[in-house]
């Protein structure tokens, strides 16, 4: 009862609501531009958040990527091109069944659904995250080394490029975070003489960076992309029929997007492929998939969302990130002075429910802007880029020069941008470098502490049954992906 | 001749291997990580009583060798199944790239704002922007409304340069 007070408490604060207000609107833009999208987005806005307090930090950033995971699901029915990669199965039928006249249909479906997704993930993330942290009051630096082994191992799964590219990408993350004084002895590490490194690389810098700059390079090379737009009258809420069809697709689809989004690095991409793929799976009409499918566009919205909840267990409970966003997320609390993990369930209960109750409120909200304004939102991808980027550009300059009022931090971006645009195109994902970042003090610093506990013995490791286990989930994280790709070219 | 053909298919089948994609990439990312392994041989050493766990620059050692070993799996890998890349990057590509090039030297030289108007106006243009009221928003309006914005909203103080003196002078 006392948790639930909490997390309603960003309901009785004009401020938080405010936040959230804008939040959602900005998040529901970002995922309606193709490119954007709420890690971008979030990115973008992780400088402007040093101004608020940290609850409402986040609060805005959690916002932005409940209302941006839906706002892909508008431009993936309306233009056929998802405007976040986790919309990409929404296209199969969105835009099919716009294609025939029903493009509000579509839309309805994919707002319901993205909302009872949403919703239901949340109430996971409330049961689950606490759980979870309990578990890690058995954690000691070993199991928290292993932990980090197995968070970065997941990323050889994620969705987008190679696993093993993942790896290579994850790695350099790491090295990323090893630059500047060496945290235990002080020494000088990859700093070429430049004191401003000595601190180190700033997330921000690299995160802005990777995501937006290296998408307007990105952008730069698709000029002569051409949208077909589909008209819009108005959002329609499904019929009975359409609701008897979809209700188990729905729930089924916010399962296993919850579940995903809890993986570590896993997201909403892979959540809503395979959403999807089982909404055909179980159907009773599978022919009707990619022809227009309510079923499809259910399966897809619902999963999607429901990993946002799902990716913030293990972001919040344990500090490993389970999508890109709770990686940028995750930086958001860093930054803030915010250490996630069991302590913060025990010492910041408000804060914390804070969070919950704000995701369940942007599920509210973004159901209500997506119903009454999504024609008005569809009509943001008018905007053309030859405009936009420049702005972009702009703002993330501004951003990230704000930070510490240097221009090296500008330049830092500039580099991560190009370095971000080139790994792109060769198919490494950026994702993992962020998550690598993120982990790379966690995974030095507890493994040396480890060692200083264990005598400099290696082998202790095997002594530690939590530290095993998540050593031998690691190796089946590394394995698994490699059988299934030789599966598929089979 | 059957045999000719046969060595200069084989040759066509060498050739690509070393000039292909997969390999300029990796060999880059290789000679790199060699680089920055022979740098950590330069870190300074801690005396063992100080020396907690490993030395400092055993970490960066052991990532730099693992980024090198799966790049080369990386690169085997790619012998199999050749990487597809889309096509030749687009001049749009180059004049972004060089905008950014032009932006960080006006930014330090001569302004910072100035720098970021002529990137805008630059990218605009070579993205096809001809309208002269959206080259003046892009390059004029919104970096006065992103300065006005951080400068009184947030406090923040912009590197001096000759626009930017005038306002604060």
């Amino acid at each position: 009862m006392e948790n639930l007070t909490l997390m309603l408490a960003p309901l009785l604060s004009s401020k938080l609501m405010i936040v959230l207000v804008f939040g959602t609107l900005f998040g529901l833009i970002l995922g309606v531009l193709p490119g954007l999208g709420p890690t971008t987005g979030g990115a973008l806005i992780l400088p402007f958040t040093m101004t608020l307090d940290p609850l409402s930090a986040i609060v805005l950033l959690t916002a932005i990527y409940c209302a941006g995971t839906y706002g892909g699901a508008i431009t993936a029915v309306l233009i056929n091109t998802p405007g976040t990669p986790a919309a990409a199965a929404t296209c199969l039928d969105g835009y099919p069944l716009a294609q025939k006249g029903e493009a509000g249909r579509a839309l309805g479906m994919a707002t319901v659904s993205s909302t009872i997704g949403g919703i239901f993930s949340v109430i996971v993330l409330v049961f689950f995250a606490p759980l979870l942290a309990q578990l890690a009051y058995e954690f000691g630096q070993p199991e928290y080394f292993a932990l980090a082994i197995f968070g970065l191992t997941m990323l050889a799964s994620i969705g987008e490029g190679s696993p093993i590219k993942n790896l290579i990408a994850g790695a350099f993350g790491i090295l990323i975070s090893t630059i500047g004084k060496d945290f235990m002895t002080s020494i000088d590490r990859f700093t070429f003489g430049i004191n401003e490194l000595s601190e180190g690389i700033g997330f921000i810098p690299v995160v802005v960076g990777l995501f937006a700059i290296s998408e307007m390079l990105t952008q730069s090379t698709l000029l002569d992309q051409i949208f077909k737009r589909v008209a819009l009258k108005a959002v329609k809420l499904p019929s009975i029929s359409d609701y008897k069809k979809t209700w188990i697709t729905i729930l089924r689809s916010s399962g296993i997007g919850s579940f995903i989004g809890v993986l570590p690095a896993e997201g909403g991409t892979v959540a809503s492929l395979i959403g999807y793929s089982e909404a055909k799976r179980w159907s009773k009409n599978p022919e009707e998939f990619g022809k227009g499918s309510v079923e499809g566009i259910a399966g897809a919205e619902a999963a999607n969302n429901a990993a946002t909840g799902g990716a913030m267990v293990p972001t919040l409970a344990l500090g490993i990130p389970g999508s890109a966003t709770t990686a940028v997320i995750l930086t958001g609390l860093i930054i803030h002075g915010v250490r996630p993990g069991p302590d913060l369930f025990r010492e910041q209960p408000d804060f914390l429910y804070g969070i919950f109750g704000s995701m369940l409120i942007a599920n509210v909200l973004f159901f209500i802007f997506g119903f009454f304004g999504a024609k008005i939102f569809a009509r943001i991808t008018l905007v053309p880029n030859k405009l936009l980027w420049p702005m972009i550009f702009a703002v993330s300059v501004c951003g990230t020069y704000s930070l510490s009022q240097s221009m090296l931090d500008v330049w830092i971006m500039l580099f991560f941008g190009v370095i971000g645009f080139f790994m792109r195109r060769y198919g490494f994902s950026v994702v993992p470098v962020i998550i690598g970042l993120i982990l790379g003090e966690l995974v030095e610093g507890t493994l040396r502490q480890s060692l200083v506990i264990f005598e400099g013995n290696w082998l202790e490791f095997l002594t530690r049954p939590i530290a095993v286990t998540f050593f031998i989930l690691s190796l089946i994280a590394l394995i698994f992906p490699l059988l299934r790709k030789k599966k598929s070219n089979e | 001749m059957n045999d000719v053909q046969k060595t200069k298919g084989a040759n066509k089948k060498i050739l690509p291997l070393f000039f292909s994609v997969a390999f300029k990439v990796i060999f880059i990312i290789v000679v790199i990580s060699s680089i920055l392994l022979y740098l950590t041989f330069t870190f300074e050493e801690v005396p063992p009583i100080l020396n907690r766990g490993i030395q400092p620059a055993t970490f960066p050692k052991a990532l730099l060798i693992l980024i090198i070993v799966l790049s080369l799996v990386v690169y085997f890998l790619s012998i199999k199944k050749p990487w597809q890349i889309d096509k030749n990057l687009p001049n749009a590509f180059y004049i972004t790239l060089a905008s950014f090039v032009i932006f960080s030297v006006v930014g330090i030289i001569l302004d910072f704002f100035l720098g970021i108007s002529i990137l805008s106006i630059l990218v605009s243009y070579f993205w096809g922007e001809r309208r002269i009221f959206y080259l003046f928003l892009v390059a004029i309006i919104f970096p006065t409304i992103v300065f006005i914005f951080f400068e009184t909203i947030l406090g923040l103080r912009f590197p001096g340069g000759i626009i930017t003196n005038l306002y604060y002078n």
